[in-house]
């Protein structure tokens, strides 16, 4: 944890996103016990802090015609994930790039990224472009188009004994 | 859609100005008022182009999170999906072309939770939940650059 309780209690109101009206940081404050200076301040300095990374309009990629997304595995030696992962998330074709455990045998791959796109054919054609441009097409990948979303929110890291 | 909607989509993903009237402040620069500005974003919302007006946080900053994936038999997928869905912790659900065909978000305030959530989905369903948790974070959060074409 890289944040205080007060500074947990407001992102926790942020969660629902910034509410729509003229003085938005002031009601946000209204729920959590603080005064519109307060909630600024606080924002800002979370921001400083690289805890927020960004803060603004959220878009939904598939309602504005972004239908088809991957999530794209690649199975790296372990001595060159990092410096791939950096290379890979650099790459414009790319929206989130993580390391992640492999669990063999059911799961051999260790870094994970994302590539949206139009249609399919364009999502697959960019794989294929950036595997060869990165140097990383000699690497097993697997690709794991989406074919269903059931649902999308934003994180509640909400505590669940004050949930219960 | 027209022009100003795209600018709002394009050029306030991040930096959302920290003032008192951060709308007023998005309609001086795109050359509306402040009540245009507020009503144009409640209708992209409404229309889905906009999930919130929000913060995307550093990973694990505020709370623990891991990404978790399950191989279901296709006749029970959408059971067990809306077993999965129905957890306030899970704040992604998918469904994805491979013999692991369910991966999903689990957030909650420390590490224990959320293995809670796993423990419970796989007690429940009897299917093996695979825990993916980052180990690393090579990513650079610019927003999502959209191609008006």
């Amino acid at each position: 944890m890289d944040v205080n309780d007060r500074e947990a209690d407001l992102i926790g109101a942020l969660c629902g996103g910034l509410p729509l009206v003229s003085r938005p940081f002031a009601e946000l404050g209204r729920a959590v016990g603080m005064d519109e200076d307060e909630v600024i301040a606080r924002l800002h300095a979370l921001s400083t802090r690289g805890v927020i990374r960004r803060l603004g309009v959220i878009v939904r990629h598939h309602e504005l015609g972004y239908r088809a997304n991957a999530m794209v595995v690649w199975d790296i030696p372990d001595h060159e994930v990092s410096e791939t992962g950096r290379r890979l998330a650099a790459c414009p074709e790319v929206t989130l790039c993580y390391r992640r455990p492999r669990r063999p045998p059911a799961w051999p791959y260790t870094l994970f990224t994302m590539v949206h796109g139009h249609d399919r054919a364009e999502v697959e054609a960019a794989i294929a472009a950036l595997a060869v441009r990165e140097g990383v097409a000699r690497h097993p990948r697997a690709v794991l188009f989406s074919l269903r979303r059931f649902k999308q929110c934003g994180a509640r890291y909400q505590r669940r004994a004050a949930a219960e | 859609m027209d022009s100003i909607d795209r600018r709002l989509l394009d050029e306030f993903q991040h930096d959302l100005p920290l003032v008192a009237e951060p709308y007023a402040a998005i309609g001086r620069t795109l050359g509306i008022g402040e009540d245009e500005v507020i009503a144009r974003l409640k209708r992209l919302v409404e229309a889905g182009a906009v999930a919130r007006i929000g913060a995307v946080m550093r990973p694990h900053s505020c709370g623990h999170s891991t990404l978790a994936a399950m191989a279901v038999p296709p006749e029970r997928l959408e059971a067990v999906a809306a077993l999965v869905s129905a957890y306030g912790e899970v704040n992604h659900n998918y469904q994805r072309e491979h013999r692991l065909n369910l991966w999903f978000v689990v957030a909650a305030a420390g590490p224990d939770d959320v293995r809670a959530v796993l423990d419970d989905i796989a007690r429940r369903t009897g299917i093996e939940v695979l825990d993916l948790p980052m180990l690393e974070d090579f990513h650079i959060d610019l927003g999502f650059p959209l191609r008006w074409t």
